[in-house]
C-alpha cells in the first residue's frame, strides 16, 4: 500500500482549490481519471502476480512426470483460476488503466466523460476477483474446468463454486462494459476542438474500436455464464442433449464472445507500438490511415472466425473451409501493421530505450504468435495440433509477449509523464533483457513438445517429454522473477529520481506531452487547439 | 471550464447495444436450432414420427448402418442394440430393437437421445417409429425391447455409404416425474 499512498502525493501535487478526503476514502470515492487510471494498473499489477504465482505452481508441478507437489484437481484449478486472472485481472484491466490515464490527455479533455461510472466500474473488480479467488478455499476447491469452462464440464461435473465463478464473470462483465461505454463517450464528445477523427492518435483509435468489441462481445459472455448457471442449478437444458440442448452449442456461443475477446486484448497494444515506434525511431508513424483501417478490419473479421477454436468438433468440410480462409484473411491487415511498423523505423534515427527495447521485441515475438496461429488455422494440421502444447505456446507468445509486453512498454514510456521522474534505463534494461530470454525459453521450447503430441491442461506426461519441460520450467521461475525487477523500477520511479521535462522523449509527439510531468490533476481544463 | 456536452444520447444507445447483445447471446440458440435443422450439422435427427408415403425403394445402392447404443455415466441401466450392423437400400423400411434393462431396485425414467454420423446424412435418415419420441419408465429389474423403425430417404447423397446411429441413454428420474409422452424440445422443420 506504501506505493499507493505515494503516488497519491505526486499525483495530487498542484492541486489546490480540490478538498478530496485523505486516505483510504480519497481513493474509494475518487472520480479522477488519472487516479482510477493508477488504482486499474496497480491492481492489473497485483493480479498479474497473484496469476503468475498460479504459473508458478504449475511450472513446479511440470518440472518432472509424474505427480509431485499438487493433485490433479488443485492443478485444474491453478490453470482455470491462471487464465481467468491474466486474461479478466491483468490484460484487461491494465489496458482499462492506460485507457483512464492517457485518453483524456491525448484527446485534450480534463476528465473521462462519465466519472462516477468510472469510479463504479473500477471498484467493483476487487470484488470480483475476491469472489473467485476465495472460490479456492471452498471445499471442494475452485473452478477446474479451464477458463474456457466448456459445457459439460462446467455444467454436469463442475464443483459448488461454480455459482462463484459465474457472478464473478458477470461482475467483470459488468466492468468491462461500463469501462468501454466510458471510452466511447469520452473520444465522442470530448476531443479538442480541431482533433478530427483521422487525427486521433492510434492509441485512441485502437482503444475505441476495442470498447466496441467489448460492448459487442461481453454481453454474449454474461447470457453465457447465465446459461451455465441455469443448467447447473434451475434445471435448464441449453447444453444437455438429455433435454434437448447441445454441448457444443456451448462452445459457438463461448467462442462467439472468445474470439473477439482476443483482439480485445491485443488492439490497445498496436496502439502502444504505434506510439512508441514513431518516438525512438524520430519519424512519424508511417501509413497511419491503413493503420486505422486495418484495426477496424481485423475487428470485423474477428466475429466470423470464432469457430476455428472448434475444428474437431465435427464441423462440415465447408464450414471448416469458410473458417480457415476467413481466419487467414486476418492475417493481412496484421501484415499492414507489422509492415507498417517496419517502415516507420526504416531509415529512422533510432535509439534503444527500455519502452523501444519492449516494442521491438513485440514487434517480433508477437509475429511468430501470428505465424503459430495461422499454422493453427490450417484445418487438417489443426487436427493434430488442437489442444497440445502448441496452442499454448501460440497464445502465450500473443498474450505474453504480445499483449503483456506492450503494457510493460507502456508503463515505462509513459512513466516519466505519470511520475515526474526518469526510471532507472540500468535496471530497466536488466529487466527487459532477463525478460526477454527467460520468456523465450518459458514458451519457445512448448512449441516443440506440442508437436510431439503433449496435451495441454495436464498435471503428468509422458517420460520423453521431461527435458524440455525442465527447461520450460527454469525459463518460468526465470521469467517470474524477472518482474521483480519491474516492481523495484516502478517503485524507485514513482519515489524519486532525475527529473523528467516535459516532453520527456526526444522524439514524442502528442498532446499528453505538452502538459507538465507531472501532469495537472485535470488535464485540459482549456481544451488546446489542435491544428 | 468549456462546454458540458450531453452525454446522454450516446450513453442510450450504447446501453441499448449491450442489452440486445445480452439478447443476441440467448437468440443463438434457437438460431443455432434452426441453423442444424435446416443443414443437419450436428447429427441431430428429426424428433417427430416420419412416413413413408413418397419413399421409393433405390435397390441399386446399398447403405450400411451402424447401431451404437450406451447409457449416460449416471445411468446404471443396461443398454444395447439388438443388430450391430445391416445393409439397407435406400427408401427401404426397416425395424431394429433395442434392449434395456434397470438393474437397480428403484423405477427409473430414462430418455435415449440420438446422434448420428456423418452429421450430414441426419437429414436422410427417417425415423418412422422410435423409442426415443418418447420416456422410458422401467420398474425394478425390467427389461423392455424398444422397437425403431426407418428408412433412409434416397435423395441420400451418393458419397454417403455408411450412417452410423449413436444413442445415448440419460437419466430422467429426477428432470421428468415419468409423464405421459414428452415430445423433445427442438423445432420441427422436418419433411412433414
Amino acid at each position: 500500500m506504501s506505493t499507493v499512498t505515494h503516488d497519491h502525493d505526486t499525483a495530487h501535487h498542484g492541486e489546490h482549490h480540490h478538498h478530496a478526503p485523505s486516505g483510504l476514502k480519497r481513493w474509494l470515492y475518487t472520480t479522477n481519471h488519472k487516479d482510477i487510471g493508477t488504482l486499474y494498473l496497480l491492481f492489473a499489477l497485483t493480479m498479474f502476480f497473484i496469476g503468475g504465482a498460479m504459473a508458478m505452481v504449475i511450472r513446479a508441478e511440470l518440472f518432472q512426470p509424474g505427480l509431485q507437489l499438487v493433485q490433479a484437481d488443485f492443478f485444474n484449478q491453478m490453470t482455470t483460476v491462471h487464465g481467468l486472472i491474466m486474461v479478466f485481472g491483468a490484460v484487461m484491466p491494465a489496458f482499462t488503466g492506460l485507457a483512464n490515464w492517457l485518453i483524456p490527455m491525448m484527446i485534450g479533455a480534463p476528465d473521462m466523460a462519465l466519472p462516477r461510472m468510472n469510479n463504479w466500474s473500477f471498484w467493483i473488480l476487487p470484488f470480483a476477483f475476491a469472489i473467485l479467488l476465495a472460490s479456492l478455499f471452498m471445499e471442494g476447491g475452485g473452478p477446474g474446468f479451464g477458463w474456457t469452462f466448456y459445457a459439460p464440464l462446467s455444467t454436469k461435473y463442475s464443483g459448488d463454486s461454480t455459482a462463484l465463478f459465474v457472478f464473478s464473470v458477470h461482475i467483470m462483465g459488468i466492468s468491462s462494459i461500463m469501462g468501454a461505454i466510458n471510452v466511447i463517450v469520452t473520444i465522442f464528445n470530448l476531443r479538442a476542438p480541431g482533433m478530427t477523427w483521422m487525427k486521433m492518435p492510434l492509441f485512441v483509435w485502437t482503444w475505441l474500436i476495442t470498447a466496441f468489441l467489448l460492448i459487442a462481445v461481453m454481453p454474449v459472455l454474461a447470457g453465457t455464464v447465465t446459461m451455465v448457471l441455469t443448467d447447473k442449478y434451475f434445471g435448464t437444458s441449453f447444453f444437455d442433449a438429455a433435454g434437448g440442448g447441445d454441448p457444443v452449442l456451448f462452445q459457438h456461443i463461448f467462442w462467439f464472445f472468445g474470439h473477439p475477446e482476443v483482439y480485445i486484448m491485443i488492439l490497445p497494444a498496436f496502439g502502444i507500438v504505434s506510439s512508441i515506434v514513431p518516438t525512438f525511431a524520430r519519424k512519424p508513424l508511417f501509413g497511419y490511415a491503413s493503420m486505422v483501417y486495418a484495426t477496424s478490419s481485423i475487428a470485423l473479421l474477428s466475429f466470423l472466425v470464432w469457430a476455428h477454436h472448434m475444428f474437431t468438433t465435427g464441423m462440415p468440410v465447408f464450414a471448416e473451409l469458410f473458417f480457415m480462409y476467413c481466419t487467414m484473411l486476418i492475417a493481412v491487415p496484421t501484415g499492414v501493421k507489422v509492415f507498417n511498423w517496419v517502415a516507420t523505423m526504416w531509415k529512422g534515427a533510432m535509439t534503444f530505450e527500455v519502452p523501444m527495447m519492449f516494442a521491438l521485441a513485440f514487434i517480433v515475438l508477437f509475429t511468430i504468435g501470428g505465424f503459430s496461429g495461422l499454422m493453427l488455422a490450417i484445418t487438417p494440421a489443426d487436427f493434430q495440433y488442437h489442444d497440445t502444447y502448441f496452442v499454448v505456446a501460440h497464445f502465450h507468445y500473443v498474450l505474453v509477449t504480445g499483449a503483456i509486453f506492450s503494457i510493460i512498454a507502456a508503463a515505462y514510456y509513459w512513466l516519466p509523464k505519470w511520475t515526474g521522474h526518469m526510471y532507472d534505463e540500468t535496471l530497466g534494461q536488466w529487466h527487459f533483457w532477463c525478460s526477454l530470454i527467460s520468456v523465450n525459453m518459458l514458451f519457445f521450447p512448448m512449441h516443440f513438445v506440442g508437436l510431439a503430441g503433449m496435451p495441454r491442461r495436464i498435471p503428468d506426461y509422458a517420460l520423453q517429454f521431461a527435458d524440455f519441460n525442465a527447461f520450460i520450467s527454469i525459463g518460468g521461475f526465470a521469467f517470474g522473477l524477472s518482474q521483480l525487477l519491474f516492481v523495484w523500477v516502478l517503485v524507485k520511479c514513482i519515489k524519486g529520481g532525475e527529473k523528467a521535462t516535459d516532453q520527456v522523449w526526444e522524439g514524442a509527439e502528442g498532446l499528453e506531452w505538452t502538459l507538465s510531468s507531472p501532469p495537472p490533476y485535470h488535464s485540459f481544463t482549456t481544451p488546446p487547439e489542435v491544428k | 471550464m468549456q462546454r458540458q456536452p450531453d452525454h446522454l444520447p450516446l450513453i442510450k444507445r450504447l446501453l441499448l447495444a449491450t442489452a440486445l447483445m445480452f439478447g443476441f447471446g440467448f437468440a443463438l440458440v434457437p438460431l443455432y436450432d434452426v441453423f442444424c435443422d435446416l443443414t443437419g450439422i450436428n447429427g441431430k435427427t428429426s424428433t417427430m414420427a416420419a412416413t413413408a408415403d413418397k419413399a421409393v425403394v433405390d435397390a441399386k445402392r446399398t447403405i450400411t448402418i451402424e447401431f451404437l447404443a450406451r447409457p449416460n455415466a449416471d445411468m446404471p441401466w443396461l443398454f444395447a442394440p439388438q443388430t450391430q450392423k445391416m445393409t439397407v437400400h435406400p427408401g427401404e423400411i426397416k425395424l431394429v430393437y433395442y434392449e434395456a434393462q434397470n438393474p437397480t431396485a428403484a423405477t427409473m425414467t430414462g430418455q435415449a437421445v440420438p446422434s448420428v454420423s456423418p452429421g450430414q446424412a441426419a437429414l436422410y435418415f427417417n425415423k418412422m417409429e422410435c423409442f426415443c419420441f418418447n420416456q422410458q419408465v422401467l420398474t425394478a429389474g425390467q427389461k423392455l425391447l424398444m422397437p425403431l423403425q426407418f428408412y433412409v430417404d434416397p435423395a441420400l447423397p451418393e458419397h454417403f455409404s455408411t450412417i452410423t446411429l449413436s444413442y445415448t441413454l440419460y437419466d430422467m428420474t429426477k428432470h421428468a416425474p415419468a409423464e405421459t409422452v414428452t415430445a423433445q424440445v427442438s423445432t420441427g422443420g422436418n419433411d412433414e
